[in-house]
């Protein structure tokens, strides 16, 4: 018994033939088992699709009703019988409804981890660590430079700046699924109670938050609000949104990003960012070797990312490691367009 | 070290100079005695570490990590001191849980974060926060703490005290000291600039600080208790301290109908390096001699060669100038001179430095401020007679009775009475027979009345986004002109000289032609028939081998919009080679230097 009897890479995603499904995959499928939202990984037209409530309403939001012919949910800890393996959903702690998902045939257990995180996050169920034989892992940040340990010291910097500029606009580029609703949530945390704007791109999935008993304090879209009225407020939005003509609504704005990529400081300037903030929802190298350790497995698959470094890391461990280069990962940044429609009723304001 | 590090870290990223200012004085308000005093000494390049390098840096990284994931990193991160602070693994490790019989190696072992348990807690119970900061048990070195002990610590000392400290910092941390120590924090910030933050605490002019400055040394206690009100302003015993410099203003030609030519005295402007040389006597009674640039920095370091001939008490302004055989060089060749680092006897030789004289602000322990340019004049004559020093000269009056005279010597230096030198006047200074020494910039007393420039009309190629406040507007614009195979090469890059209101217009014009995109960068339609035409003016053309067409602009800046002329009207790369031609005043014994800056001082 293998692994690759369970599961074998392929070009469009994980397969795993015995159960008749894959998992992530990059192109439409029969049977697909979705890890998380994120466009990367949750893709439209697929003819089923098992995945947890909140995913499977997030791709509702983001694709309308009719994105894949039929689906079905699943719990954390739930198990399911495909074929003769054993499929169970875990929590990723990556965004809202993200899972890791454990396949096992005849006693071994392959866990397929999606992206996860291993740091708290006020909006989503912390991360569950899962035993297994072979660990099947994300390497976004897969080099001993990323360590994104300290979002709260991150936020009080942000908050550190709007009162020292309190006479500009901050505004915080963020992914729209996932980051936006964290910082908020931070911010919150953090003690700050007054309205935080919102680009029109993150409405719909910040109400879907809210909506599942997140608190995110007064939020608000800034369409309409008046340049005046934004001096010494916080407005999140797509990163591309930043350098965009939507950005002149707002007096002096100070840009800021928050994201993993902000650890190195030539990302930052390359996108003209003054307030980088290192807050990810990947795990960091120290989170990724970490987890990697405490799984006890004696193999790694590396789906995406930095993968050199890591497989050298796993290698020095002893273990099994080998990079399977799944094309279509890790794109959900490009993904992050605001609609056009907002890209025009920024021209105006 | 964490305070001194933010503020490194938000000055780094941050373009514009107000922006600056706040984040400098905040610093120092909040920040206690003597942090900020030795922060500020920093910043004013007031502190240098001999024994840091890069090589022991090296070594001590190589200690702590795999040579395999250093190569990544490094080559991913592309800068040693970043890549050190972002990989540096302290130890020794706290207890790590699971993972036995895995042999991680000391150097790679994750050293935080035990992964939550398995526990399926409800989704949105609150959150640990605690327990991500502060982890380590030593408290991190306090910038006062770093400075003092470096003062005194041995080379043989000095990896295991870095170690010790890059193990107790976290990443920003380590990276401000790793800047600290290796010296220069290029992080965008100006000696003046810390001093006018640090005069802003209370409500100072810059000046003020920089006449006492020379008389301070770090961490500047009294100069704090001075600026918050709670001590008195510490005083220069400097023996040759600096002055305040008095500023023109540009003259427009709708000013001249209000002035009379009989007021006026006209000298030439020379393109050099505004200075202020001072020479006094200690209680010795031994002379010391400094040079300042126009805004007090004390750059005597760089000209030992003029030093040795300010030999009697006094303060002059004047020009700073390369002669040779007694002719003026171009600012090219002056260029050349400045921003070593050190200062050879062949670079003295080859680049003999000269001083022409335009003003006496005090002479022995007369202070003549208060009299009238005309008195000030008449005693500068004398003193340069008395002085003799043929690295001293007078800066010559310009003869006229009336504007349009000026005009004609303005517009032809050498008939006017530069002679040979007059490829190194850049317009002609009006000053005022009455008027006092002022410092600042003060409407009226001084003009200054700049050549024409040179003027081009390109076609605009490429289009880069800018910075902060233009961080959304395509403000950076590349422009080329014909040349003979009928094809743009381009000729420079300039980002200023427009109006908002044409920033926004070009901006659109951009957005709408933009037929590739690279990065911040657009490559913008520029055919014979479509296209922007940019009228762009500029002081002066040099060779440079590093742009395509073989010449580089100085001080380049777009003079007005061309929407009313298609691209093939736009110049040819000849018409740039014969003005290049005419305005050759390099020594062909040294290569001129690429790069389109003006002149800072």
């Amino acid at each position: 018994m293998r692994a690759e009897d369970i599961l074998v890479p392929m070009p469009s995603g994980l397969c795993c033939k015995p159960g008749g499904f894959h998992i992530d995959p990059t192109r439409p499928v029969d049977k697909a088992l979705i890890t998380h939202g994120h466009s990367d990984h949750a893709r439209a037209g697929h003819g089923a699709v098992l995945a947890t409530q909140e995913t499977l309403d997030i791709m509702r939001l983001r694709y309308g009703d009719d994105f894949a012919g039929s689906t079905q949910t699943i719990r954390y800890g739930e198990s399911a019988k495909l074929g003769d393996v054993t499929v169970s959903f875990h929590p990723a702690g990556h965004v809202l409804g993200s899972a890791q998902i454990k396949v096992e045939r005849k006693g071994l257990r392959v866990v397929a981890s999606g992206d996860y995180k291993d740091l708290p996050d006020p909006t989503c169920t912390p991360f569950e660590l899962v035993p297994c034989d072979v660990f099947i892992t994300e390497a976004t940040f897969g080099l001993p430079v990323f360590r994104h340990h300290d979002a709260p010291g991150e936020t009080a910097k942000l908050l550190r700046s709007v009162e020292l500029f309190s006479e500009r606009a901050h505004l915080v580029g963020a992914y729209s699924l996932g980051k936006a609703q964290r910082v908020i949530a931070m911010l919150r945390a953090a003690g700050y109670d007054k309205t935080i704007y919102l680009h029109g791109a993150m409405e719909k999935i910040t109400a879907y938050y809210q909506e599942r008993g997140i608190d995110l304090g007064p939020v608000e879209l800034v369409r309409g609000t008046k340049k005046a009225e934004l001096a010494g407020t916080i407005t999140i939005c797509p990163p591309s949104a930043m350098s965009d003509l939507w950005s002149r609504r707002f007096p002096d704005p100070v840009l800021a990003f928050a994201s993993g990529w902000m650890r190195v400081r030539a990302r930052a300037r390359q996108r003209g960012i003054t307030l980088p903030l290192v807050i990810s929802d990947h795990a960091d190298w120290d989170g990724l070797t970490s987890t990697i350790a405490t799984t006890g497995c004696s193999e790694v698959w590396v789906t995406h990312g930095e993968e050199e470094a890591l497989v050298h890391w796993a290698h020095m461990q002893g273990l099994k490691a080998r990079p399977l280069a799944i094309v279509g990962y890790g794109d959900e940044e490009e993904s992050e367009n605001p609609a056009p429609a907002e890209i025009d009723s920024g021209a105006d304001a | 070290m964490n305070r001194f590090a933010e503020l490194l870290d938000r000055l780094a990223y941050e373009p514009g100079r107000n922006n600056k200012l706040r984040l400098i004085a905040d610093y120092l308000r909040k920040t206690e005695d003597p942090d900020r005093g030795y922060a500020l000494a920093a910043m004013t390049g007031a502190l240098s570490f001999k024994n840091a390098k890069a090589g022991m840096i090296r070594a001590l990284i190589a200690e702590r990590t795999d040579p395999a994931l250093f190569a990544l990193s490094y080559d991913y991160v592309g800068d040693l001191s970043e890549t050190v602070a972002l990989m540096w693994q302290p130890v020794p490790l706290p207890p790590r849980s699971g993972g036995e019989g895995l042999g991680v190696g000391g150097d790679l072992a994750p050293q935080k974060k035990v992964p939550p348990t398995p526990d399926p807690s409800p989704p949105f119970a609150s959150q640990m926060w605690g327990g991500e900061k502060n982890r380590r048990n030593d408290p991190s070195p306090t910038l006062t703490d770093v400075v003092e002990t470096l003062s005194t610590l041995g080379k043989a000392q000095l990896p295991a005290q870095m170690a010790r400290w890059l193990d107790a910092l976290d990443e920003n941390g380590r990276w401000a000291l790793l800047k600290l120590v290796t010296g220069g924090l290029r992080i965008g910030v100006s000696a003046r600039l810390a001093k006018t933050a640090a005069a802003s605490l209370g409500g100072k002019e810059p000046d003020e600080i920089e006449i006492i400055w020379p008389g301070l040394a770090p961490p500047y206690l009294e100069l704090f208790a001075w600026l918050e009100g709670r001590g008195d302003k510490p005083l220069n015993r400097d023996p040759a301290p600096f002055r305040p410099a008095m500023l023109a203003h540009a003259i427009e030609e709708t000013d001249f109908t209000a002035l009379d030519p009989a007021d006026f005295s006209a000298e030439w402007k020379w393109d050099g390096i505004r200075v202020q040389a001072v020479a006094g006597r200690d209680e010795d009674g031994h002379v010391v001699a400094r040079l300042y640039s126009r805004t007090g920095e004390d750059i005597s370091k760089s000209f030992p060669d003029l030093l040795e001939s300010l030999r009697l008490p006094a303060a002059i302004d004047g020009e700073l100038l390369i002669l040779r055989d007694g002719r003026v060089q171009s600012f090219n060749v002056l260029q050349q001179r400045l921003n070593r680092k050190t200062v050879t006897p062949k670079l003295t030789a080859e680049f003999p430095t000269h001083l022409r004289a335009y003003d006496l602000l005090a002479e022995g322990d007369d202070d003549l401020r208060e009299h009238p340019f005309e008195q000030r004049r008449a005693r500068l004559q004398a003193f340069i007679e008395k002085l003799a020093d043929p690295r001293i000269d007078l800066s010559p009056l310009v003869p006229f009775q009336t504007w349009d005279q000026l005009i004609a010597a303005r517009a032809n230096p050498a008939e006017g009475g530069a002679g040979l030198d007059a490829d190194a006047v850049e317009g002609v200074m009006l000053k005022r027979r009455d008027a006092p020494y002022l410092p600042g910039r003060p409407k009226g007393p001084w003009w200054k009345w700049k050549r024409d420039p040179m003027i081009v009309d390109a076609v605009l190629m490429y289009a880069q986004r800018g910075h902060g406040k233009r961080s959304s507007f395509y403000s950076d614009y590349t422009f080329g002109v014909w040349n003979g195979d009928d094809q743009l090469v381009p000729v420079g890059k300039a980002y200023f000289g427009f109006t908002d209101e044409e920033l926004s217009q070009i901006d659109r014009f951009v957005r709408r032609n933009t037929v590739n995109k690279f990065g911040p960068v657009r490559e913008v339609t520029h055919e014979a028939d479509t296209g922007l035409v940019l009228e762009v003016a500029f002081e002066g053309l040099q060779r440079s081998t590093r742009h395509k067409s073989g010449i580089a602009m100085r001080f380049p800046r777009i003079n007005r919009l061309r929407w009313d002329k298609p691209p093939r009207e736009a110049d040819r790369l000849e018409t740039l080679e014969k003005m290049l031609d005419k305005s050759a005043t390099s020594d062909p014994l040294v290569p001129a230097q690429a790069g389109t800056q003006g002149q800072s001082a």
